[in-house]
């Protein structure tokens, strides 16, 4: 039993909606079409050509592997370092506990370039160091070690661990057996939502690692600036063509295997 | 393999002048002496805060117990031994199982650490599985069971490894009351099965009895009385123990040396009774199903009839007038009675107990 002006105020919710999306969407669309026109100026009745995702392959493919190079070395630092020191953190949970957590979310609040500055007043003498994508990486790590902390905390909080560790060590389990038996597995949900944020937050950091990197050292976000103030429109937009096209397969597959494990895992 | 079978029916527990005083100063536990034979079950009864789930964690290597405290296994000091290696098995109040594991899994954890063989393992976990009646649940995870069965699998997993002792923490206080009942009978039935030296918390009297080959009543951090349920329930050591250990009268009154004097009569006392009790004021513990209600004309002891609740196998009544308090009457449903009725009552000297005045 439909009346009209429920009909009309559908139809006008309908059509909000999707002058919104298109108000998001256009532009990226835009800018990749862009990307494969043969002359930006002259439109799409130019011609499609491949030729600037070439050229951006050619010009940029080191940023692109450096990129992914350093987020996955970041999230495996984050979880060496994290899972346990979110564990350490809530089983101590006394005040010096919870001033290590304040500290260690601190990076969050402090703008990248300060971290970055701060960085290069301290390590920039150490040449070989200051010159490597490790030093980028040690930014990285500053930079994403609260969400993985973070996220392991907010599960441990939701699971009495104290008690499953103490049922683990009853049963004669050492505390690295119970560690890696009992408490990783259970941290699970906590652990992919946060190597997810730290991949994500790595391959797209741009403000800190512009001030940590050098000529040999770019990563995908720099390289995206350095064409966007220096080359033709095209290839700029081919860049980001390129981006998305790493990108989107790669945080799909991810969210899909953190869905798999947490149903597997049921929903607790 | 043969150590284990030796020590399959547990060792005998000293604990010698074990205290526990937590970090921010507060004094959890005294100093506290006991022994427990190879094999017995040793339920430590209490109200909360009484210092009893202390005491099981010090045995079981989860607390520490202060300086010059001493935990041993048979002659073995273990005070300084981390849980991990002191071989118990421990029931949680919340299970603690394992959320990813399913239930086969978890019973043969304790196994799988201890480096048991697969095949021992699987024969090991289908014997305990049949013994605690959990079978066809093997493969289900944790979280698809109910909390009986979760109680069960908790048990078996805490008995899989042939623990030198046992150690349950009010195992059965997540469960409704029907269940509770039939799961103290099984737990019963197991526990004699096994044989295992059992140390068990809880802070229902009622359990306490059933299962206890003796009750440790537990008060303030202190021991207030150790004995079999009998001796507990029959001759409680202080007003504490006969308050919280089942209902009881606790009549003050002034004694002659050989019956009280009270408000609505003359109670006499039994000889033995009186030994070791002066003259002058005294407490005396009268349990309210060793009360009779007679008529009152020409009993010694007569009051008014307060209330009357009843309580489906018999009629618990609030008879005033007789002491300075009510006295709680458990009148059988034969007997009519009703508020405002005059009565009196007859005790049997035997059932009446006196008590030293301190609590």
């Amino acid at each position: 039993m439909k009346t009209t002006r429920d009909r009309l105020l559908f139809a006008a919710q309908l059509i909000f909606t999707l002058l919104v999306a298109a108000f998001l969407i256009v532009p990226a669309v835009l800018s990749m079409t862009a990307g494969v026109t043969a002359n930006y100026f002259l439109g799409i009745k130019s011609g499609l050509t491949l030729q600037w995702v070439a050229q951006v392959w050619e010009l940029y493919y080191d940023t692109i592997f450096r990129s992914f190079l350093i987020a996955f070395s970041a999230l495996a630092v984050t979880l060496v370092v994290g899972v346990p020191a979110a564990y350490a953190l809530h089983l101590r949970n006394d005040r010096l506990s919870r001033a290590v957590e304040e500290i260690i979310t601190l990076p969050l609040a402090i703008p990248g370039l300060a971290i970055a500055l701060a960085l290069l007043l301290t390590y920039g003498g150490f040449t070989d160091f200051r010159r490597s994508w490790l030093f980028i990486l040690v930014g990285h790590v500053i930079f994403t070690l609260p969400f993985m902390v973070r996220s392991v905390m907010a599960v441990f909080a939701a699971i009495d661990v104290k008690t499953l560790d103490e049922g683990a060590a009853s049963l004669g389990a050492s505390p690295w057996r119970r560690f890696l038996d009992v408490i990783v597995p259970n941290a699970r949900p906590g652990i992919l939502a946060g190597s997810l944020m730290v991949v994500t937050l790595s391959l797209g950091e741009f403000n800190l690692t512009w001030m940590l990197h050098t000529p040999l050292t770019k990563t995908l976000p720099v390289g995206l600036a350095d064409s966007y103030a220096s080359m033709r429109l095209e290839v700029a937009s081919a860049y980001t063509l390129v981006f998305f096209v790493m990108i989107i397969p790669l945080l799909t597959a991810m969210q899909l295997f953190a869905g798999m494990r947490a149903n597997a895992m049921g929903t607790r | 393999m043969n150590d284990q079978q030796a020590n399959s029916h547990g060792v005998a527990l000293s604990i010698e002048g074990c205290g526990k005083t937590f970090a921010d100063g507060t004094r959890a536990l005294e100093s506290v002496t006991l022994h427990v034979a190879r094999g017995e079950t040793l339920v430590l009864l209490g109200p909360s805060g009484c210092g009893k789930t202390t005491l099981l964690r010090i045995i079981a290597g989860l607390e520490t117990p202060d300086e010059g405290g001493r935990l041993l296994f048979n002659a073995t000091d273990v005070t300084r031994v981390p849980i991990e290696k002191r071989n118990v098995g421990m029931v949680f109040q919340s299970y603690a199982l394992f959320p990813n594991m399913n239930v086969s899994d978890n019973i043969g954890y304790g196994l799988k650490i201890r480096g048991v063989a697969e095949k021992e393992r699987k024969a090991r976990i289908a014997e305990l599985v049949a013994l605690t009646g959990i079978g066809g649940l093997e493969h289900r995870r944790v979280d698809q069971l109910s909390g009986g069965q979760r109680q069960r699998v908790a048990l078996a997993r805490a008995v899989a490894a042939r623990p030198s002792v046992l150690l349950l923490d009010e195992p059965l206080t997540a469960l409704d009351a029907a269940l509770r009942e039939r799961l103290r009978g099984e737990l019963n039935r197991l526990l004699r099965t096994l044989g295992i030296t059992a140390i068990y918390v809880t802070h229902d009297q009622a359990e306490a009895m059933a299962l206890g080959d003796r009750i440790v009543v537990m008060r303030k951090g202190a021991i207030a009385q150790i004995g079999t349920p009998r001796e507990i329930y029959f001759a409680p050591a202080n007003r504490f123990v006969a308050e919280f250990v089942g209902a009881a009268n606790i009549v003050e009154a002034a004694c002659d040396g050989a019956a009280l004097a009270l408000p609505g009569g003359k109670l006499p006392l039994a000889k033995d009774a009186i030994n070791g009790h002066a003259n002058g004021t005294v407490f005396a513990m009268i349990r309210p199903e060793s009360i009779r209600v007679i008529a009152a004309d020409g009993a010694a002891l007569a009051g008014r009839v307060d209330s009357v609740s009843f309580v489906g196998d018999r009629q618990r009544a609030s008879i005033g007038g007789v002491a300075a308090k009510a006295i709680t009457v458990d009148v059988p449903n034969s007997v009519a009675i009703k508020a405002g009725d005059r009565v009196g009552l007859a005790i049997d000297p035997a059932a009446i107990r006196l008590l030293p005045g301190d609590m």
